[in-house]
């Protein structure tokens, strides 16, 4: 069993652009501080960014949990909100609902997800229509990706 | 090509990070969607780009670059400005559009990221 080392949840507000964003830096802070790799730093920033721009988006809210175990730092993010009908439809490069307003501010291309599972070496995404979203994410600490 | 000649080179004002300006550029990412930045991060890169809001900012955080470049003229707000310099990023702000400022930069060697 990995030893969890350090986990923190975060809640996450919809609609709230001006702060999207203070998760992944204080995830990225708290990494720092006990010297994780850079790059593994970058990935889980990038991560959790992508992944709160779609909870501000298109969700109600969310809670994200950050652990970080001797084995990986994994980013959980449970959302209410509308949920993701055809999961496999929004993995897709491209495909996004976002408005123009959304395109304005530099996301919206449908990249999000995609970048999200690049950077993850163990990625799930599970939705309920109506309910909400749950997305995992895992990044290894030794590198594998 | 040091920061502090690429604010010479493009007339550049320096909003914030007036201590970062020896940081040493050999790379740029251009951009106005955050995502493509976020998708081929290239650390210690200068990123240029049009987009003016937070995301900008908190963008270059995520992505381990050290400067933002805002170019067509455009002024983030303060607590943009306030952020960055939080954060450690440099902040400068010129009146030429994008074409020119990648033209410019890449005459002198810096490198395309993405
Ligand atoms: N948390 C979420 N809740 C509801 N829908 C979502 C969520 N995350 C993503 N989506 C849907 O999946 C699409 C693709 O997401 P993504 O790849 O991040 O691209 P983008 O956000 O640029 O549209 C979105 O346009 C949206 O329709
Ligand atoms: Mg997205």
């Amino acid at each position: 069993m990995p030893e969890v080392l350090l986990q923190r949840a975060f809640e996450v507000r919809g609609g709230d652009f001006d702060k999207a964003g203070e998760t992944s830096s204080e995830i990225k802070a708290l990494l720092k501080e006990v010297g994780i790799d850079p790059t593994l730093i970058r990935r889980a920033g990038v991560v959790t960014f992508e992944a709160e721009m779609n909870v501000v988006m298109y969700a109600e809210s969310a809670t994200v949990v950050f652990t970080l175990s001797d084995e990986d730092i994994s980013i959980e993010v449970f959302d209410r909100g509308p949920g993701i009908a055809d999961v496999d439809l929004a993995m897709q490069e491209g495909y996004s609902t976002a408005t123009d307003e959304m395109r304005q501010m530099g996301f919206g291309f449908g990249m999000g997800l995609p970048n999200i599972k690049k950077n993850s070496d163990i990625f799930k995404l599970e939705s309920e229509v109506g309910k909400g979203t749950r997305l995992y994410s895992a990044i290894r600490l030794d590198g594998a990706s | 090509m040091k920061l502090k000649d690429i604010a010479t080179l493009l007339e550049a004002d320096v909003l914030a990070g007036a201590d970062l300006l020896d940081i040493d550029i050999g790379t740029a990412v251009a951009s106005d969607g955050m995502s493509e930045i976020l998708a081929a991060p290239h650390p210690g890169a200068l990123m240029i780009t049009g987009l003016i809001n937070i995301q900008s900012i908190r963008t270059a955080e995520m992505a381990d670059l050290p400067a933002v470049l805002y170019v067509r003229g455009k002024r983030p707000n303060d607590r943009c400005v306030e952020l960055a310099a939080a954060k450690r990023i440099a902040v400068l702000a010129t009146r030429l559009g994008m074409f020119d400022v990648c033209g410019l930069l890449r005459e002198r060697g810096v490198r395309g990221g993405m």
